[in-house]
């Protein structure tokens, strides 16, 4: 019994049903659109949201880029490449510029994105409300009537706590003015890149089943209090060991008894050396 | 900083990946598939239930694959169920008129067409056989010809009555309305809330068995305790059917048989008080409702407390709150996002280094 | 001196259950109690209709089981009337009956028109935010986006209710039953709401702590000029704070009027007995 894979591992039904969720998902930009999400030959939390998004998208013309954690070579993102190449023979580059589709979890490439590109971000937790509401009964209904005074309310009891936002990664956005959205857990220092985005970056979170998108040209602001402004990630002082760059998201590395700082988007680094060299 | 090594991930990745293949062939011994599908019928018929797959044949290779990890074997099944189309829906399956193998009552010591206690392990006392040690396929093959399949008995395995219908004729069962929507489909949709009985039965079913038994059995050890009977357990094998594509409005005589399914079905009573005519409180049944594929009776039974518990809305019990149990349930999301935990955080990790860094 | 009605309660029912034959066909008055023999429906608010007018305290007493805490849920959104009206006049010039309204407006009536105080201070209060916070909530519903003058205005409120600057950053689960129910009745009267709603909130005090928050309650009716419905089972706590009063029995009002008149003179027997209990 030997059975063949189908183009892009997925039957034709399924991937017609995933980009119809998508579609409504560009059409209502932050809001969560439910999807029927497929188990996936990877786990569950492992980015199944956005291999469902890449695989019912991609086609011949595609050059595919994978990335965890700003590095084309993690252990996750090589896994999901294999899985993709193998069911499609898409060519795949480490070079941001390359791409047609870029699946990212947790960073958006350094590289400004362009109108021919897609990035798909891989999402643990769609819902931005679930910190305050643990019912997804109930945060439904808080979208709808757009009432989201339990997401300020998180940020002022940071600031009475501890005199500023305490926000990590995945600091919540609104979108166009109207949804409240998860971006993912990029840093802060991403969320910006998506304000006016000339690509368009969609969101699949696959073990709770929602799809969301940030279209092109989409107003994305970080929610914050007037008095106290959105503050991305600081690496005042600090410079890349290997290509010198200032204003990248940085790794701290521990290198004996001294740490040290290095690019976290690995290719962005490899670039920027390589042009020093030429 | 090997994890996420900027050159060699991939190396190392095709490292593990032969490790593992080492690590199932060292023994030196190939696993025959046909032996898994003969002899682990309980890791199969639970593989099969939890990946809502029905293929003996493929729940064996998933078996062999994952060396025996449920976990694995039924995670397999589903990604592979996830690249099938959905061509046909079965005409209703009835267990009433399926060939039982085994069919108990808890409540009731004679039931009509009586107890059958078919294949268990209730049964026995819990002492390994040595003897299996030195089994041999001679043994097998000479139990086998001396095994007689006794049909003695004069009783028709596939018209047993239910014992439910008893209890509703004597006018002790609460009573519902026929409803005959079509059901939800919880594999082609997200959960939504509140939810049909459809979707949580087919939840429950397709439930991680630990967690279902776990779930269940603390509905029956807490407080306001759900005490259920076992009004009828039986496990038997349902034929199933499919409407001839072209001819979908013809009568049954057109249906194409497409094989059985071997099921566990319980029906548990459940006692409710009921105000009657005469506002008074009467003592009557409802039912829970169990079903899983394959010989899967705890599993079954602990449904049937979940399904009941699941509609008693202000219930104090933890699992009568449908978000927690329905989200908590499936052994491919649960056990995928935990092990999720392994990858590199180094970015949301960063991301907090500097909140806690900043100075106020 | 109560000229201008600010609330107004038209037909207000509320029953649990579907009904049947026998109790359908029954008018108001039929029912002996406020359930149905036959079938088990429960008719918690039959009928009611009353007014609030600006700068009053309306007393609504009755046993438990009264309907009054149902009317009160009623009243807030907390659950559904089966039919009738309520209109308050400085919403929508008091045009818009506020149970048709859709749910976002009903949010904004409960952050900005309507103030309720709960028995049970885990209704009210988020347990596991500061006193501050819990009153910035509101602020925040009614539009507030700069954090420093959400911060004063919350102790402003908090000061008004006498919580000790020094715990304000603490969260209610840490205060007492009494502290409890202060910050509650600050959050109510976070956005200056005309009406407030208080439910059985002396309820299971120590009697010095109530005392305390009648007080409380008196003040903030003068201070702030808000009107004011208390429900309450105890005849006690009426007679302190109600300009008037409504006596409820089996989901009906069986009396009203001003609350001097219904101590010294009560009509119906209940309140006969309830009077003559107090005393």
């Amino acid at each position: 019994m030997k059975l063949q894979y189908n183009y892009a591992f997925f039957d034709e039904g399924s991937k017609r049903e995933i980009r119809r969720a998508t579609l409504k998902a560009v059409a209502i930009p932050g809001y969560q659109v439910p999807f029927a999400s497929r188990e996936m030959p990877i786990g569950r939390g492992w980015g199944t949201g956005g291999l469902q998004l890449t695989l019912s998208l991609i086609g011949n013309e595609d050059t595919l880029k994978v990335i965890d954690q700003g590095s084309d070579e993690s252990v996750n993102a090589v896994n999901i490449k294999k899985l993709i190449v193998n069911t499609t023979g898409a060519p795949v580059t480490e070079e941001t510029k390359e791409a047609t589709l870029i699946q990212s979890r947790h960073r958006i490439p350094e590289e400004p994105l362009g109108s021919d590109q897609i990035l798909v971000l891989q999402v643990p937790y769609p819902e931005p409300l679930r910190y305050i509401e643990p019912s997804e009964y109930v945060t439904k209904r808080l979208h709808g009537d757009k009432e989201y005074s339990g997401a300020w309310l998180m940020l002022f009891e940071q600031i009475m706590k501890h005199g500023k936002m305490a926000t990590g990664a995945d600091h919540a956005v609104f979108v166009h003015d109207r949804y409240l959205m998860a971006p993912s857990p990029i840093p802060r220092f991403d969320n910006p890149k998506m304000h006016d985005s000339e690509a368009l970056i969609l969101l699949g979170a696959g073990r709770e089943k929602k799809i969301h998108a940030v279209p092109p040209f989409t107003k994305v602001e970080s929610i914050a209090f007037d008095d106290y402004p959105f503050e991305v990630e600081q690496f005042t002082d600090k410079s890349c060991i290997k290509c010198g760059a200032t204003h990248t998201f940085m790794d701290e590395i521990i290198s004996g008894l001294k740490t040290v700082h290095q690019c976290n988007d690995s290719s962005h680094c490899l670039s920027r050396m390589n042009q020093e060299a030429v | 900083m090997g994890y996420v090594a900027v050159k060699g991930g991939t190396q190392a990745i095709e490292a593990s990946i032969e490790r593992l293949k080492f690590e199932r062939l060292k023994g030196q011994e190939v696993l025959d598939v046909e032996a898994i599908k003969s002899g682990m019928r309980g890791l199969i018929d639970q593989v099969m239930s939890e990946a809502s797959l029905y293929d003996v044949g493929l729940a064996a290779i998933a078996i062999k694959q994952a060396e025996g990890s449920a976990e694995e074997a039924v995670f397999l099944l589903r990604a592979f169920r996830s690249t099938l189309p959905r061509k046909h829906v079965t005409r209703v399956a009835d267990s009433a008129t399926a060939e039982v193998e085994r069919r108990i009552s808890a409540s009731f010591k004679d039931v009509p067409g009586g107890q059958i206690l078919g294949a268990s392990t209730d049964y026995t006392q819990r002492l390994i056989d040595f003897g299996l040690l030195s089994e041999t396929k001679a043994d097998a093959l000479n139990f086998l010809s001396n095994y007689r399949s006794e049909d003695s008995t004069s009783t028709d395995l596939g018209a047993l009555p239910k014992v439910v219908d008893y209890l509703r004729e004597e006018g002790l069962l609460v009573l519902f309305e026929d409803d005959d929507q079509e059901p939800d489909d919880v594999t082609k949709m997200n959960l939504e809330f509140p939810t049909s009985r459809s979707t949580r039965l087919q939840m429950l079913t397709r439930g991680q068995t630990g967690a279902v038994i776990s779930l269940g059995y603390s509905a029956l050890r807490t407080y306001g305790a759900a005490h259920p009977t076992v009004g009828e357990l039986r496990i038997a094998n349902i034929p199933l059917y499919i409407h001839h594509p072209l001819f979908e409005a013809c009568d049954e005589g057109e249906d194409y048989y497409i094989g059985d399914i071997k099921v566990t079905e319980v029906e548990s009573f459940i006692t409710t008080e009921q105000k009657n005519q005469l506002g008074k409180t009467d003592i009557q049944f409802s039912i829970g409702y169990g079903v899983a594929f394959g010989q899967n009776e705890t599993k079954a039974i602990a449904m049937s407390i979940l399904d009941k518990a699941l509609q008693m809305k202000d219930s104090p019990l933890p699992v009568s709150n449908e978000e927690f149990v329905l989200y908590s349930i499936d052994t491919v999301e649960s056990t995928g996002f935990i092990s999720h935990l392994k990858l590199p955080h180094y970015v949301t990790f960063q991301s907090k280094l500097d909140s806690a860094r900043k100075k106020v | 001196m109560f000229e201008q009605p600010v609330l107004k309660v038209e037909g207000l029912r509320k029953q649990f259950g579907d009904g049947c034959g026998h109790c359908n066909s029954l008018s108001v008055d039929a029912l002996e109690k406020n359930y149905c023999t036959t079938c088990g429906t429960v008719y918690a608010c039959q009928d009611l209709n009353f007014e609030v007018y600006k700068g009053e305290i309306l007393g609504v007493v009755g046993e438990s089981g009264s309907g009054k805490s149902t009317m009160m849920q009623c009243l807030y959104f907390d659950k559904e009337p089966t039919s009738g009206a309520v209109y308050i006049d400085s919403y929508k010039e008091g045009r818009a009956n506020l149970f048709e309204e859709s749910s976002q407006q009903k949010r904004y009536i409960k952050d900005m028109v309507l103030g309720k105080v709960y028995q049970n201070p885990i209704y009210g209060l988020r347990m596991n935010i500061s006193a501050v916070g819990n009153i910035a909530e509101k602020l925040i519903s009614s539009g507030v986006r700069e954090v420093e003058p959400m911060k004063a205005r919350a102790k402003e409120l908090l000061e008004a209710v006498n919580i000790p600057t020094f715990r304000m950053g603490e969260a209610p689960k840490n205060f007492s039953g009494g502290m409890q129910q202060r910050v509650q009745i600050a959050k109510a009267l976070s956005n200056n709401p005309p009406v407030l709603l208080l439910d059985e909130v002396t309820t299971g005090l120590d009697l010095s702590v109530q005392a305390n928050v009648l007080d409380l309650i008196k003040e903030i009716q003068r201070d702030f000029g808000v009107s004011i419905i208390v429900v309450s089972h105890d005849l006690g706590v009426i007679r302190m704070l109600a300009d008037r009063t409504i006596v409820m029995l089996n989901g009906k009002i069986i009396e009203s009027g001003l609350t001097d008149q219904i101590l010294e003179d009560p009509q119906h027997e209940y309140t006969q007995q309830l009077v003559n209990a107090l005393l």
